[in-house]
């Protein structure tokens, strides 16, 4: 049977054969009508009966009114990449239901707002309509408010059609509402007219939840904010930011906690958030402040790192420590502001003109968001170099089920620089020399009191004082200078994570596929009983571990989420043609989320299976 | 300040001489009105006993701003990229607050490539000095007109500008400037004057100096050249500085001479020559300089100051020691607060 034929299987089982703690919801809903509120309550109050949860938002570059969808999806297994099949449908938006429904397959559930009627759309769903007008009408009578508690019907719905506890349900609206108790007890009021509407239907379809234990002491965060609070707790202190879609909420989270923890006993701030002009400017911020030496950041998106260019080429050049988030949306050009990619892989390794290279870091979940983000300050300061985080909007703006955040063991890292002791000993220093042996030279920062601690910084090209300088031999020996440096990276950076015990294939991949990846594995392990071993690249330059993995099997498949293969090309470069050759591309270019299925079907398909 | 006699250097109040004030060699064209400020510069950072090491300098690209190499090598110097100086410095002031920061600039720098960040600099009033070299005139690549070349003028090569100029005094006004300048590469004691207080001045202090292009605008036909200055410079008074560490002179006539504290505490006093000009009539300066650009005068001194306005990083209520340097138990929160995080994302 394929697996297609087994999910119509599943599917189609009666109630009888339930489906349990196994399905995709979509919400379908407008923009701005306030259905946030009624998805986070959904996706908490499963979380809170132990059940793995995970939340997609699938919304348009818009303020309101136009289409938005919600996925959760529950999993007993514990997978959380997205999921392609829709398996309950609650279809709140005239426009788009009728493509909603077409899309279902057989044997999904929906639930509508029974003036569209779909009803007769097809035979082989489970139709659900709900009077929602009729059901909130009770509930308030200022008209604005019912079109909000509209939402919290559907929750009501569901619970009762999936047996989600309602003490869940009521626990989650007060963490949803906190101390607002009028719009809680309204909230509440629309929830139970829902639930008691369910309780009057006949229920036609297998899906249905039950508790487990799978969530005690898993918080819930979206990428955006565990990166947040890397930074809050890297120490960072000037934050300059241009806003852009999917990165804002970066700053924002982070300006919200510098606010809360970074203030003194007097009130005056340890932290400088500024909100630039544009992302140059931002850049040129983060470039002056870290010269100065502050831990300095920026978040940004595509549009704002071709921007960033020409300062991302002064900070490698001038050896300038910066750290940018990239919250990656699917490009080029504008693209789609609002929907994921990998795409900026290549365009930010290298930068700016010239030879320049920028360490990269690829957090594949949330808790990596947090721990790559604090690293990647002591990295910038260690190296004296720009460095990039490469998120996206699937991991950035979406809500993931993790463990707690762990607090960082280390002490920060400041790097080498030279105080006025140091001066006072050495009797002197010269910036850009190799005393070490790894290509970092010492820095000292403006205002050290010491008469040979100036240096002059520059663009331009430089010999070891920092003195201007276009002697041939000057300029290659700076450069290879730089390339050591670049190479002694190599082993500092996170490692990559390697899974398997020695099948002869192997997947390869970074950042947000992680999960899909993840389930791609036991999916091809139990439908098609093909083993593969996995690699996830946590940074560029790459370790030798990836040199290693791709000469111990036959053939690597290299899962990334562009078009163009980037990350295959990127591999590219450090290997010699034979172990180059081993190297096939899955790439997913749609912009939704990675998802198993399509993996395990495409490497299936490559391998002839 | 220390008395000067044939047989000891002058010394600073530091008990520096101006040789630790001193740049590398200059490697402009002889003659180039930028020169003459680099030492006005220095030189006024030496007077006010400033030490050099706590001066940052900043430039971004263009004749102007190799000029930076050429003073206070004891001072650390960012040479950033064109046009884009004013976020680095705001970058760097922002992590260390207790520099003095200034930045030099061009035509070229500041209103055409830069003017994005040099309108945002100023809008937040970033406390640095900020001196634009304006010679109308693009150097490094040989002569093509910049934003601020008057419309009229010629270059060597015949061409007419034929844009209206963009007044980088009139913008600064407009976009609430605290410290609003113009002088004259030439005229020393007035750039003197004028460099100390804004070196004074807790705030962004624009000072536009017409820097004559010995090379490729100094023509006849040019309206910033040597003998264009000669003629048409109108200064709106005559101006002295009296530091903060020195006692002030209070015998003067208040009905002729207007005298200003600075934010240091330092004292600017404006002799007057327009009887009825107060730097601290924003609309009364935007009008004078408008007036003068019609009547082809070049409108120098003290055109606008507010010693009061806020900087950036007061503004931003910032601690007073620099951000880069604060230790880590003030910078990395303690356990609890990671433990209370994560308990509230449960």
């Amino acid at each position: 049977m394929t697996t297609a034929q087994l999910e119509a299987t599943r599917r189609a089982a009666p109630a009888s054969r339930a489906v349990v703690n196994d399905f995709a919801i979509q919400v379908a809903t407008v923009n701005g009508s306030g259905s946030q509120s009624a998805n986070t309550v959904l996706l908490r109050a499963l979380f809170q009966m132990g059940i793995p949860v995970s939340g997609k938002n699938l919304f348009p570059s818009n303020i309101a009114g136009l289409p938005t969808w919600y996925t959760i999806r529950v999993s007993r297994d514990g997978w959380v990449a997205r999921k392609k099949e829709v398996d309950l449908l609650v279809a709140m938006n005239g426009e788009t239901a009728r493509d909603d429904v077409a899309q279902l397959p057989s044997g999904a559930a929906v639930v509508y707002d029974a003036p569209l009627a779909l009803e007769a759309m097809r035979a082989d769903l489970a139709f659900y309509p709900v009077p929602f007008d009729e059901l909130v009408a009770p509930v308030s009578s200022d008209a604005r408010l019912r079109k909000l508690l509209r939402n919290m019907v559907y929750v009501g719905v569901l619970a009762g059609l999936l047996g989600i506890e309602i003490d869940e349900v009521e626990r989650a609206l007060g963490r949803v509402f906190g101390k607002k108790q009028k719009a809680l007890e309204l909230n509440l009021r629309a929830v139970r007219a829902g639930l008691e509407h369910a309780a009057t239907v006949e229920k036609r379809d297998p899906f249905r939840v039950e508790r487990m234990d799978a969530t005690r002491g898993k918080i819930i965060i979206d990428g955006n904010a565990a990166t947040a609070l890397g930074a809050l707790f890297a120490g960072v202190t000037v934050v300059p930011w241009y806003p852009i879609t999917p990165s804002t909420s970066v700053v924002e989270s982070l300006h919200a906690y510098l606010e809360q923890y970074r203030r003194t006993a007097g009130g005056e701030a340890t932290f400088a958030v500024v909100q630039a002009e544009d992302e140059l400017a931002a850049i040129g911020m983060v470039i002056g402040a870290s010269w100065a030496g502050a831990r300095a950041m920026t978040a940004t998106s595509g549009p704002g790192i071709s921007l960033m260019s020409e300062f991302a080429g002064l900070g490698y050049f001038a050896e300038v420590p910066a750290v940018i988030v990239d919250v990656q949306r699917i490009g080029p050009s504008t693209g789609l502001p609002t929907r994921t990619s990998q795409g900026d892989l290549l365009s930010t390794a290298f930068l700016s003109h010239g030879d320049t290279q920028h360490l990269l870091l690829f957090p594949g979940s949330v808790e990596e968001c947090f721990t790559l983000t604090g690293q990647a300050f002591d990295l910038a300061e260690r190296f004296q170099t720009p460095v990039f985080i490469l998120s996206d909007l699937d991991l950035g703006m979406n809500n993931w089920m993790a463990e707690p955040l762990p607090y960082p063991e280390t002490p920060l890292d400041r790097g080498k620089v030279l105080g006025k002791a140091d001066l006072d000993r050495l009797g002197g220093f010269a910036r850009y020399k190799d005393v070490d042996g790894d290509g970092i030279g010492w820095r000292t920062l403006p205002g050290t009191d010491h008469p040979r601690a100036a240096y002059f910084t520059r663009g331009t090209g430089h010999d070891e004082q920092a003195g201007y300088s276009e002697r041939s031999d000057v300029f290659e020996k700076n450069m290879d200078r730089l390339r050591r440096k670049f190479e002694g990276a190599r082993a500092a950076l996170p490692q990559p994570v390697r899974t398997g015990s020695g099948a002869p294939v192997g997947l390869l991949a970074h950042g947000s596929s992680d999960p899909a990846l993840r389930e791609a594995l036991v999916q091809l392990k139990q439908e098609a009983g093909f083993d593969a071993d996995y690699l996830r690249v946590r940074a560029w330059p790459f370790s030798a571990a990836v040199r290693d993995f791709v000469a111990a099997h036959e053939r690597v498949y290299v899962v990334e989420q562009d078009r163009d293969a980037q990350l295959l090309a990127l591999l590219r470069l450090d290997l010699e043609p034979a172990l180059a050759a081993r190297l096939r591309s899955v790439a997913h270019v749609t912009g939704m989320p990675l998802d198993a299925r399509s993996v395990t079907d495409e490497i299936l398909a490559q391998e002839g299976r | 300040m220390a008395v000067t006699t044939a047989s000891t250097p002058r010394t600073n109040r530091l008990g520096l001489a101006i040789l630790d004030y001193k740049g590398g060699k200059t490697t402009l064209c002889a003659g180039c009105g930028h020169n003459a400020i680099s030492e006005r510069i220095l030189e006024a950072y030496f007077d006010l006993g400033i030490p050099p090491e706590r001066v940052a300098k900043f430039s971004g690209i263009g004749c102007s701003s190799k000029t930076p190499a050429y003073f206070m090598s004891r001072s650390h110097s960012f040479n950033a990229v064109h046009g884009r100086m004013p976020a680095v410095a705001t970058g760097a002031l922002l992590a260390n607050r207790t520099l003095h920061g200034v930045g030099v600039s061009g035509d070229g720098d500041t209103a055409s490539i830069g003017v994005g960040q040099f309108i945002n600099l100023v809008r937040r009033n970033v406390a640095m000095v900020y001196v634009v070299e304006n010679n109308g005139v693009y150097g490094l690549t040989k002569g093509q007109f910049s934003a601020t070349a008057d419309p009229g003028s010629t270059l060597k090569s015949g061409d007419v500008a034929d844009l209206p100029a963009i007044d980088i005094c009139a913008l600064a006004l407009q976009l609430g400037a605290s410290f609003v300048g113009r002088s004259f590469s030439g005229d020393k004691k007035q750039l003197s004057v004028l460099l100390k207080a804004a070196v004074a001045h807790g705030g962004t202090a624009l000072l536009d100096v017409i820097s004559p292009c010995v090379t490729f605008n100094d023509h006849e036909g040019s309206t910033k050249s040597y003998a264009f200055l000669k003629e048409h410079d109108e200064p709106l008074h005559e101006l002295s500085f009296v530091p903060s560490f020195e006692e002030i002179d209070v015998d003067y006539d208040p009905g002729t001479t207007q005298e200003v504290t600075l934010h240091d505490g330092s004292h600017l006093r404006l002799k007057k020559l327009e009887a009825d000009y107060d730097p601290s009539d924003r609309v009364r300066a935007m009008t004078r300089l408008m007036e003068a650009a019609k009547g082809g005068e070049v409108l120098t001194g003290m055109l606008f100051l507010d010693p009061t306005a806020p900087d950036l990083a007061t503004r931003l209520g910032v601690v007073a020691a620099p951000l880069a340097t604060l230790p880590a138990e003030q910078v990395r929160p303690p356990r609890a607060v990671l433990d209370a995080i994560n308990e509230s994302l449960r």
